[in-house]
């Protein structure tokens, strides 16, 4: 169960082995949590962020998925339900590919398979998360959204549009759980040094993946819907919005 | 006859309004729609009173809710035994109309009168008399209980295990349907209080340790933000039932006047928090220099009791996220943990409205029951603050290894390992849980966050 505080017990990670997921873990596990699921792609990194998490959680289980393909997807997160074992309190959406903006928008395969990993795969994922949190009576769901797609850019418009896109259809599903006793909060990092933005030049406001984890968990706690990390991108992000757009054009990086 | 459970969907939460849950809920009439409910749920089934539990004590997320309030039925006043059979959903409020005008009051009461018998019953809930008369369960002389296994009637003689799991037992042994309590005489509904003011908090603490047995009513309001120097002020407040000769004549025609609903309601749009570090500072100053030092005034019972009823909803107060209560009670040598606990509240700079200290009398022999001898503290903090959870958490492990423990029906974030250290006897508990519901079908949240029975 969730506590007075919205610490869960026990999670599941769809993206498994993203560096902002497993920092929200670790934080989560000196509060109440003890069972976790991580779903993902890779097998051997999995089982390394699997290992680093048996260090401070019970009951850690992995559970493959592939994102560039959306015939399974109920069927994954219908295992990863399984796996836990329990009611499952928190749902992570970590699921994510930042691509190559100038190789992928000249090949329409890489296009479709950004928008699918991006967008598509994640979407098709809520609708199943959902229906199972509907169920249980209650779960928070916590969608990690970008920046990048807030006002979308020359340089990583794929990225971009597709977070975009799950961006509101993450929202719009929380307006559509308003009542059933599940949530969905929408996180909003800038640049964040990861491994999937690893030889990346940072943009200005860049932070670690603790730092987001812990305006997640800080989120959460408040309850709030939309979670932006660092908090100050709010305003400056509000403010970029309405540039025009010769001058947003004109923005460096 | 055909019975059927109509049920639906509905969030519920406690009263500090956290972890909102979803379950179906149905207003079963009789026994057997409870018992029909029992063999057909799965999912797990709770029953829920007044829903005045602060935390997750009466929710079943994904499961079933009984809503107790159709077990209304107010028996015959017995007055050569000072009883009376009532319903599991009776509220205090509707008894206490129906028993005053005859010259008699329920024997504990608790802060305040929403809550159903059948609630004080599952969290054995305490008064301003516990030093003296006990907890709720004390006065209760038998009750009947569905569980999953059948229906049952429970005395401290009559299966002894199962009343005394039941007493605190947050309704994981079955539904009370009708309990039979012990009630107190009373010549009027006005009580004599005496106030006392104090500035330290080591000359309070004296002051109830030695004289508290005076009075069958004690208790205690703390500041815990106003303080200087690390000292904190209070208000000790003690009485009894006013005997009619002390009611002036003014006041003669209203000498068993009966409490009435709360005047102002809090409007369900109040949208943002108006509990913060600066209102209560201020009501707190405010409070503190209106309560004066006097002897025997006189206060109608529901002012003295339940101060707060008189404002329906005050839990909007707090704003959307909501509050959590935290009260916790540690043995008598170690009331160094009271004064111990108000600084770290104090020095975290976390607002806490009025702190209410109690001394406690010998507890129950329910394995679940809160209250043992010693010392109670009850304090409310808004939801938000950065360092909340970590300072419960470590006055949680203060309050447990120094043999005490945190009351089950405000609970909403305990930690589960502590559970057993606070709560020995949690083994018997679970033991009756096993005997009377095998499949394990009464759960609520508290009992699945905490992993009560299963």
């Amino acid at each position: 169960m969730n506590d007075a505080f919205g610490h869960p017990q026990s999670v599941v990670v769809l993206g498994g082995t993203s560096d902002i997921a497993q920092k929200v873990v670790t934080l989560l596990a000196a509060e109440r949590c003890r069972s976790v699921v991580l779903a993902g792609r890779d097998p051997v990194t999995l089982e390394d962020a699997a290992v680093g998490l048996r260090r401070s959680v019970a009951r850690v289980a992995a559970v493959p998925l592939d994102a560039t393909t959306t015939e399974n997807v109920d069927k994954t997160v219908m295992q990863c339900f399984e796996a836990a074992a329990e009611a499952v309190d928190l749902v992570i959406v970590a699921v994510g590919e930042l691509g190559f903006q100038e190789t992928d928008e000249v090949d329409p395969d890489r296009t479709a398979q950004m928008i699918t990993v991006n967008f598509t795969w994640p979407a098709a994922a809520l609708s199943a998360v959902a229906a199972h949190l509907k169920g249980q009576g209650h779960g928070r769901i916590v969608v990690l959204s970008s920046v990048a797609g807030y006002r979308v850019r020359r340089s990583n418009y794929i990225y971009g549009s597709a977070k975009a896109g799950l961006d509101g259809f993450a929202q719009g599903l929380g307006e559509a759980l308003v009542g059933t006793g599940v949530t969905v909060h929408v996180v909003r990092p800038g640049f964040v040094r990861t491994k999937m933005t690893a030889g990346r030049p940072p943009a200005p406001f860049a932070v670690g993946p603790e730092r987001v984890a812990s305006d997640i968990v800080r989120g959460l706690e408040r309850g709030q819907m939309v979670i932006w990390s660092p908090g100050v991108l709010k305003w400056v992000f509000s403010t970029l919005r309405l540039l025009p757009q010769t001058l947003w054009r004109r923005l460096p990086g | 006859m055909t019975v059927t459970v109509v049920a639906s969907p509905q969030p519920l939460s406690g009263w500090g309004r956290t972890a909102t849950t979803t379950a179906m809920v149905s207003r079963p009439v009789d026994a057997a729609s409870i018992e029909l409910a029992l063999h057909t749920q799965s999912g797990g089934i709770i029953a829920r009173g007044l829903g005045r539990s602060y935390g997750d004590a009466a929710q079943c997320s994904g499961g079933l809710t009984i809503d107790a309030s159709a077990l209304s039925n107010i028996g015959v006043l017995d007055e050569v035994s000072g009883t009376i059979e009532v319903g599991g959903g009776v509220s205090l409020h509707d008894l206490m109309r129906h028993i005053i005008p005859s010259g008699w009051f329920v024997a504990v009461t608790p802060g305040t009168r929403y809550v159903s018998v059948g609630g004080a019953i599952a969290a054995d809930v305490h008064g301003k008399n516990h030093h003296r008369d006990g907890s709720f369960a004390n006065h209760v002389v038998e009750m009947t209980l569905v569980t999953p296994t059948g229906t049952v009637t429970v005395s401290p003689d009559r299966d002894p295990e199962l009343f005394w799991a039941t007493a605190g037992g947050m309704g994981l042994t079955g539904v009370v349907i009708s309990a039979t309590l012990r009630l107190i005489p009373i010549e009027t509904s006005w009580i004599q209080v005496d106030s006392q003011r104090f500035t330290r908090l080591k000359d309070l603490m004296t002051t109830m340790e030695e004289t508290d047995d005076e009075y069958r009513y004690s208790v205690a309001w703390l500041d815990c933000v106003g303080h200087r120097d690390g000292n904190y002020r209070s208000v000790l407040t003690r009485g009894d039932h006013a005997p009619s000769g002390a009611i002036p004549d003014r006041l003669r025609a209203r000498s068993r006047e009966i409490p009435g609903d709360p005047r102002i309601r809090v409007p369900r749009s109040a949208p943002r928090r108006l509990v913060n570090r600066m209102s209560v500072r201020a009501l707190n100053e405010a409070w503190f220099r209106g309560s004066t030092t006097s002897v025997g005034s006189l206060h109608p019972l529901a002012g003295f009791f339940h101060p707060l009823d008189g404002v329906g909803d005050w839990n909007l107060l707090y704003g959307p996220a909501g509050f959590v209560q935290y009260q916790f009670a540690v043995p008598p040598e170690r009331s160094d943990l009271v004064g111990e606990a108000v600084g770290a509240i104090a020095s975290s700079g976390i607002p806490s409205f009025l702190a209410v200290l109690k001394r406690f009398g010998p507890g129950t022999p329910g394995p679940l029951s809160f209250s043992q001898e010693g010392w109670t503290l009850a304090l409310d903090f808004p939801l938000g603050p950065t360092g909340l959870p970590a300072l419960l958490d470590s006055l949680d492990e203060a309050v447990a290894y120094a043999g005490g423990r945190v009351y089950l029906a405000k609970d909403a974030r305990l930690r589960p390992e502590l559970l057993p250290v606070m709560y020995p006897r949690l083994r018997d508990m679970n033991a009756v849980c096993r005997r009377v519901d095998p499949e394990g079908v009464l759960a609520s949240d508290l009992s699945r966050r905490l992993g009560i029975s299963g």
